[in-house]
């Protein structure tokens, strides 16, 4: 024992607990991740065949095996590419205000603080807002196209910060020298800007479409849920898959229980896909940095 | 108080890189010693070598022996918590805990292992006794609860000497304290130097000549064949000798300003 | 020069229609409130029952409130130290290739729907978690909260709120390593160097220097946790009565009384529903506003200096 190695029992020991306790909660992090990927798959599996994927409901009373999810997942691809149509464009010229155009107005100021707070919107308040503006006040019926609807909404903040991150990415220089040679602004940001922040915008964009694809919220109040194939966006009752799963949930039969899972895997699978494919391009096309 | 640092064989690594190669030192007690060279050269890392502070640095360890008054710092059962309270250290940038107020600055190392044990009129003894050891106390004793960002420069790098002194280390160590400062910030810092010099052992690292030619009592100079090259002790001796009569011509080079 | 005009137009206006849009909610949703509220006969806030379809309609949203607040609160207690706990990790203690790796699962959670946490929850998690329930009857049953008089323990305000935790965690987690991973080298360095262990550096520097950035990330958290409707909604036993005993069956949302109710409502019941709605989303509202507020004024601080 002497100056360099005594003492320091109780603080060390702490340091010790806290590095425990830390690595502890990594790890708890991980079991439920990993859980659900177990008792999804594992679940899940039993009912998946050929047939899953290419029949709907139709005819299939809830204590029967068999039928499908393809009405399903048509209704998701459909909405789910509806509201990106709208929430990218949208998306990306709010995001083109608050980089080119805004920067340091009151109004710009206002419209970033909002897009963060609308971030914060629970799913369900989204469909409740679409129900009572487009379905109650402007009179339409409810449809694929109001879920459509109610899931731009949520795409929307997401979609505006990673092209304002985008954007911001983009080198003066670049600007500058467009400018330089009598370009116009307008055809700066078209032409040089968006393509050079493009890659970045649309894996940030399909982390949007990731989150949207599984919400079942808004689904539940705009559109009517449907055992049977609808094709068109605009009019009918049109199914999901995460509506899908939760109709069979509540009919609570086996057969429906394993459609459940079954659907559920599909979902995950699906969600997965989009997401670590954004990821991977992210990783890709991330700006070099240090 | 102040001890003996005897550094030996001492090679320090990032990664796979060789950083600083060889180095053999000893560094009295009771003096100012300086490290010049060219910037690159592995000054501030020998430095951080001293106290451990090197391998907070992900993947970066060192190969050899530092002797603190005969026993190695390096050795299995040392914590390096213990050598830094021993071996204090200043930095380049002041760095001021800026969520804490100029008091709490000062005390913010002792409280780590003395806790709310300490009554409170002994902590405020401690503070003016650092902060008038730091030339610091005239300037803010009306404002110790103020934060420490809030002061000059010249203030908070001198804030930072007082916290280091607070823990009554045997050793300070400086790396570069007044590049980031004005000139006559500078001078307070050096004389404050020369104060601490009668308590402490003092290693400080300059590109300032006329800085270690002014403070320092013991001068070694590091240089490096090329960039991507180990930096290497070239040679140390007393500063009156190592600014007059250097044994070594890339010494005289440097300090006579041919390059550098 | 025209060119100009217009696409600084259209891009302005893409602005004011973000604006508009948060607005548009609130009044929508007040709007379409009020022909329940007016036709309510019982007091909206302190009445614990939900029959706006019946003659006269009586309703109100204490119970809703109780259950989305109880739940809220159970998930924020299991999730703020668990996900300041992996931020720490990713941001400080792990390697980083280890660290990006724990990283990229924790974000993986954040992206699994609802409805799968709700189906796993109910099918798997909530009959693992009857043993923590009756042990917390058990241990601490004369702590009222924890007490079980019925001996069933699924589908409660507790197992809700362990879910809730969960799906928050990523959340929490993501911002609080972002502002973890901006401590400032310096002082880090600093407090390791005054012979600070790495507990007491992060006691040290790296919690005061991200306080604002953790009290932010811990309020997105609730936001998400009050608003969460699918997975609640799977779990609880949706009844209209405050229930202090948390492992005991019961407990109901805002959210998920909304999904639950929506289909067998008639348009006083849908007009109710809506009221509730706006409660929750004012509520949500708050809670993101002061979080954003709260990270603002940090980054005035911080680059006021
Ligand atoms: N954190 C680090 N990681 C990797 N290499 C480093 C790091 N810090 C310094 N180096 C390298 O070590 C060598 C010595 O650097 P340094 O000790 O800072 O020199 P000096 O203080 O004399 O200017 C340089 O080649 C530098 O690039
Ligand atoms: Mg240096």
């Amino acid at each position: 024992m002497n100056d360099l190695t005594s003492g320091l029992k109780r603080r060390r020991a702490t340091d010790k607990v806290a590095t425990g306790v830390v690595y502890l909660t990594a790890l708890i992090a991980i079991i439920p991740l990993v859980s659900i990927l177990i008792v999804v798959f594992s679940r899940g599996i039993a009912a998946i065949n050929a047939e899953f994927f290419t029949s709907t409901m139709r005819n299939i009373s809830p204590r029967r095996e068999g039928g499908g999810i393809f009405h399903a997942f048509i209704g998701t691809l459909e909405q789910v590419g509806v509201a990106t149509l709208i929430a990218v464009p949208v998306g990306i010229m709010v995001a083109i205000f608050l980089v080119e155009y805004g920067s340091r107005g009151k109004l710009a100021a206002a419209v970033s603080f909002f897009v963060d707070v609308m971030t914060g919107v629970p799913s369900i308040v989204a469909g409740l807002f679409i129900y009572t503006c487009f379905i109650l006040t402007f009179g339409f019926d409810r449809s694929g196209f109001a879920a459509a609807l109610s899931l731009t909404i949520l795409m929307l903040p997401v979609v505006v910060r990673t092209a304002e991150e985008m954007l911001k990415l983009v080198p003066m220089d670049l600007r500058e020298a467009s400018y330089a040679l009598g370009v116009p602004k307008w055809v700066t940001i078209i032409k040089i800007v968006i393509p050079t922040a493009l890659s970045g915008i649309i894996t940030g964009v399909m982390l949007a479409v990731a989150r949207v694809a599984g919400e079942t919220a808004p689904l539940l109040l705009t559109t009517f849920m449907t055992q049977s194939l609808n094709l068109d966006v605009f009019s009918g009752p049109q199914a999901a898959i995460p509506t899908f799963v939760w109709d069979q949930i509540a009919n609570g039969t086996n057969p429906s229980m394993d459609r459940a899972w079954a659907g559920a895997l599909v979902l995950i699978v699906l969600v997965a896909v989009i997401y670590i494919v954004a990821k991977v391009l992210a990783a890709r096309f991330a700006p070099k940095s240090k | 108080m102040a001890k003996r640092i005897d550094i030996s064989d001492l090679d320090a690594y990032y990664g796979n890189f060789l950083a600083v190669e060889d180095v053999n030192l000893a560094i009295e007690p009771r003096q100012v010693t300086a490290f010049i060279g060219p910037s690159g050269c592995g000054k501030s890392t020998l430095l951080r070598t001293l106290n451990r502070m090197h391998e907070v640095i992900p993947g970066a360890y060192v190969d050899g022996k530092v002797a603190f008054d005969g026993e190695d710092i390096y050795a299995e059962d040392v914590d390096p918590v213990n050598v830094r309270r021993l071996i204090g250290m200043v930095f380049q940038r002041p760095n001021p805990f800026p969520t804490m107020s100029i008091a709490g600055n000062v005390v913010a190392g002792l409280k780590l292992d003395r806790g709310r044990k300490v009554k409170k009129s002994e902590f405020d003894d401690i503070v003016e006794r650092s902060l008038r050891g730091a030339n610091l106390w005239d300037e803010v004793k009306d404002r110790l609860d103020r934060p420490g960002a809030g002061l000059s420069g010249g203030q908070q790098q001198r804030l930072c000497i007082a916290r280091a002194i607070a823990v009554q280390p045997q050793v300070l160590l400086m790396d570069e304290p007044c590049s980031a400062l004005d000139p006559i910030s500078t001078l307070a810092i050096e004389d404050l130097v020369r104060e601490l010099r009668e308590d402490y052992t003092i290693v400080i690292v300059t590109h300032n000549m006329q800085q270690a030619a002014r403070i320092s009592d013991t001068t070694a100079f590091f240089n490096l064949a090329a960039v991507g090259e180990p930096g290497k002790l070239i040679e140390a001796g007393p500063t009156q000798q190592m600014f007059s009569n250097p044994a070594n011509k890339a010494t005289e080079d440097y300090v006579t300003g041919r390059f550098g | 020069m025209n060119g100009d005009k217009v696409f600084f137009g259209l891009s302005r206006a893409a602005g004011v229609f973000v604006l508009l849009l948060t607005l548009g909610i609130g009044v929508f949703l007040a709007v379409t409130a009020v022909p329940a509220l007016r036709e309510n006969t019982a007091n909206f806030f302190t009445t614990q029952q939900w029959l706006p379809d019946a003659n006269p309609p009586a309703f109100g949203i204490a119970a809703l409130a109780f259950g989305t607040v109880m739940t809220a609160i159970i998930a924020m207690v299991l999730a703020v130290p668990v996900g300041t706990g992996i931020a720490l990790f990713v941001a400080i203690y792990a390697k980083p290739t280890l660290g990006k790796v724990v990283a990229f699962l924790v974000d993986l959670l954040a992206a699994v729907p609802s409805i799968i946490f709700g189906l796993w929850g109910l099918e798997f998690l909530m009959g693992n978690m009857i043993g923590v329930s009756a042990w917390l009857d058990t241990w601490f049953g004369w702590i009222p909260l924890f007490a079980n008089d019925q001996d069933v323990y699924t589908r409660s305000i507790f197992i809700a709120g362990v879910v809730l935790a969960i799906m928050i965690i990523p959340t929490i987690s993501a911002v609080t390593r972002e502002v973890f991973v901006q401590t400032p080298q310096g002082h880090v360095e600093a407090a390791l160097a005054l012979g600070a262990t790495r507990w007491e550096m992060i006691r040290m520097v790296v919690f005061p220097y991200s306080r604002p950035g953790m009290i932010s990330a811990a309020m997105l958290g609730l936001g998400r946790a009050l608003g969460e409707t699918i997975a609640v909604a799977l779990l609880l036993s949706a009844l209209f009565e405050i229930n202090w005993h948390i492992t005991e069956p019961g407990g109901n949302t805002f959210a998920a009384n909304i999904a639950l109710k929506w289909n067998e409502a008639g348009s006083i019941g849908l007009s109710a529903l809506v009221a509730s709605g706006l409660v929750l989303f004012l509520i949500t509202l708050a809670v993101n506003m002061a979080a954003r507020l709260i990270v603002a004024r940090k980054r005035d601080f911080v680059e006021g200096h």
